[in-house]
């Protein structure tokens, strides 16, 4: 994907944030594009939420610059929050206001009232399918419609980029689902959604995604492009008995680069497919049983345990 | 700017009308609590328990226990025999005075000296004592003056009527009576004003703190002024309601006169009740949680209003320090307010100092939340 520079959503270079002596986050550097769902992947307390409350205009970065919809992330922070949408991972909305009334409250929070305010109402209740709930007080509704509620609050004011931080914490599995195709759907209207996660399965979902960890962004890419540059050569499931004495034996073979355990079967990284013979050699000769061995597409997962590993170990 | 601060207060209304235990904080506590201090505090004294050890038992000691009975202030309630019992009654507490007659009393007035009688009093309760001997010197110098005319009359010189060198006609204005209510209910209005409207602002920004939706409010166009303005102006109506009725209330229970213009006492109300909302706003801008918020309203307000604001204890009689303390306390200003309209009929040319004073308070308070907010994102 190439991108002109008035076609970037956020622009990032150089940011640091420090709380005391703790560095949250780390020279960052990135670039979004105007409509791309980005995901901003890795474990609670690598810096992501510390990036977006940046991005948004709540935190000053010690150091660095970055830009947000054109508006630069420092001085033009009230500029910023008219044109973007924040969903918090904490739930945000009045537990205690009803479904319209937050709706209410938000809109015109934001400038819209009116006939703008009622068709944006009618839509958010479209949306989440809330329109049979409209008066009930929002802290009745279930978890999964309270987040759909969340985002369409957070779209009240048709924002050019919705900052999403962990949507789907806590929410059921169908839930999510849903979810994920409200982000679809936004983000074919136009809408470039950035968005935070520590589910890998989401991650998949992104047009492109950086992995941050220890405040420093470690990999940066499409998903495919990802799984491409970081797991070199071919992997390969293997299903054996006993499981302890294959992983121990492929361990050893020269051929091997990586094995890992991945739930019933053993992931294995080998140069190419043609070492498939050498593998069944030596598992038949310590004589281990082999019920299957076959090709497998790498998950983001394998990617960033990759990652991770080759991190900590670098650090 | 308006639409956003109309917003947060329309926002807030609505949570206050269905949170059931804001009726109990804005019409229970206040009733409750003028009722309990309007009767418990007062500074009257009257029917003071008194003993009488007449040793003369003359006409003439009858005539001055008759005065002290006479006068209202005391009751009698023994007549003790001999010293022990004397002692007796003052220890044990039935007694918080004994006046004791020498037995040569009658003898020394016929004779023309001056016939000395002993006061004892109690003076564990200090306020009590130096009442009551402000009564008793009048009593004894009444009932003085009358036998010295009796012996200037019998002695063959004639006056006029009951003739004094010096006769002093105290009157007491403002409050002819001297009733301590009067004095206390206006001051008890500020101190349970104060009470309450810190109270009330005290939790609204840690609740939204506490539940997570100041990130919303963050994320949004919405500015610190117009957040803290947008939660103070509720507040306002709620407490210029509890004005209202704790007015009502001094003024129907304690029959508390108000001289002064009745629309004065509310404007300044207003300003005063915006003082201290802005205080309890700035208490929940600082505040970790609400629980503490709440302990921090009461703590602030409470107990240096009750002692420093001259609700009871002159600050006239304070260290230097401790005044100026009590200057920068709002209900200090409004007391001298309230006493002023309600008892003086007091109007803003005079009250113009304290009335100025609870405004720049008022405003320092809501600029320094809505700057605590900003700073403490």
């Amino acid at each position: 994907m190439t991108l002109t520079s008035n076609e970037y959503a956020v622009t990032i270079s150089d940011l640091v944030k420090k709380f005391g002596s703790f560095t949250a986050v780390d020279d960052v550097s990135l670039t979004v594009g105007r409509g791309e769902i980005f995901g901003f992947l890795g474990a609670n307390g690598a810096g992501k939420s510390t990036t977006i409350r940046i991005l948004c205009g709540i935190l000053a970065p010690t150091s660095g610059s970055g830009t947000v919809a054109g508006m630069d992330i420092v001085r033009e922070t009230e500029k910023i929050k008219t044109r973007i949408g924040y969903m918090s991972q904490r739930f945000s909305l009045y537990e205690d206001l009803t479904v319209t009334e937050n709706i209410k409250f938000f809109g015109e929070v934001y400038g819209v009232y009116g006939e703008r305010l009622a068709q944006r109402t009618a839509w958010i209740l479209e949306m989440a399918n809330l329109r049979e709930r409209r008066d009930s007080l929002t802290g009745e509704l279930a978890m999964g419609w309270k987040q759909r509620l969340a985002l369409g609050c957070a779209m009240v004011h048709e924002p050019d980029i919705l900052f999403l931080d962990e949507p789907t914490a806590g929410v059921d599995p169908a839930s999510r689902r849903r979810f994920w195709e409200l982000i679809y759907t936004v983000a074919e209207q136009g809408v470039t959604v950035f968005v935070t996660t520590h589910y890998m399965d989401e991650a998949e979902h992104c047009d492109r995604m950086a992995l941050m960890h220890r405040g420093r962004i470690i990999a940066l890419g499409t998903p495919a492009e990802l799984k491409e540059r970081y797991i070199a050569g071919t992997l390969l499931e293997v299903w054996a008995e006993p499981m302890m004495a294959a992983l121990e034996c492929l361990n050893s073979l020269p051929v091997v680069r990586e094995v890992a355990m991945f739930g019933s079967a053993l992931h294995v990284v080998v140069g190419s497919l043609e070492d498939v013979d050498s593998l069944r050699a030596a598992l038949e000769t310590m004589d281990i049983r082999i019920e299957r061995i076959e090709p497998a597409r790498p998950s983001l997962e394998d990617v960033f345990v990759a990652l991770i590993e080759h991190a900590e170990r670098g650090a | 700017m308006m639409l956003r601060t109309w917003m947060i207060m329309w926002k807030e209304f609505r949570q206050i009308a269905r949170d059931p235990r804001m009726l109990t904080v804005v019409v229970a506590l206040p009733t409750f609590m003028i009722l309990l201090y309007g009767y418990a505090i007062n500074l009257d004294v009257r029917d003071v328990r008194m003993a009488v050890y007449d040793q003369s038992r003359s006409r003439q000691s009858r005539e001055l226990v008759d005065a002290f009975a006479r006068s209202g202030y005391f009751h009698i309630i023994a007549y003790p025999e001999d010293d022990r019992e004397v002692t007796a009654l003052l220890d044990g507490g039935r007694a918080r005075m004994v006046l004791i007659i020498p037995v040569r009393f009658a003898r020394r007035l016929a004779d023309g000296d001056t016939a000395p009688v002993q006061i004892l009093v109690d003076g564990a309760d200090s306020t009590t004592a130096s009442t009551a001997l402000g009564y008793v010197a009048g009593i004894v110098q009444e009932y003085s003056s009358r036998v010295a005319l009796v012996t200037v009359y019998r002695a063959g010189l004639t006056m006029r009527g009951a003739w004094k060198p010096v006769e002093n006609r105290t009157r007491y204005w403002y409050n002819p009576e001297l009733r301590s209510n009067n004095f206390t209910i206006p001051g008890l209005i500020a101190v349970i004003l104060m009470v309450l409207s810190a109270l009330l602002t005290s939790v609204t920004v840690v609740r939204e703190r506490e539940r997570g939706t100041i990130e919303g409010l963050l994320v949004s166009p919405v500015r610190p002024m117009e957040l803290m303005l947008g939660k103070l102006a509720p507040y306002v109506l709620i407490a210029f309601g509890d004005v209202l009725l704790v007015m009502a209330i001094s003024s129907a229970v304690f029959h508390v006169p108000l001289v002064g213009s009745p629309a004065l006492v509310l404007a300044l109300a207003g300003i005063f009740v915006i003082a201290v909302l802005g205080i309890g706003l700035l208490i929940s801008t600082v505040a970790p949680t609400q629980q503490l918020a709440m302990v921090a309203a009461v703590m602030a307000t409470q107990l240096p209003t009750v002692l420093l604001s001259g609700f009871i204890f002159p600050i006239s009689s304070m260290p230097k320090a401790i005044q100026l303390l009590s200057n920068i306390l709002p209900a200090t200003h409004f007391i001298r307010i309230l006493r002023g309209i309600f008892l003086k009929g007091n109007d803003l040319a005079i009250l113009w100092q304290p009335a100025l004073v609870l405004a720049a308070i008022a405003v320092a308070m809501v600029l320094l939340s809505a700057n605590r907010f900003r700073r403490t994102l």
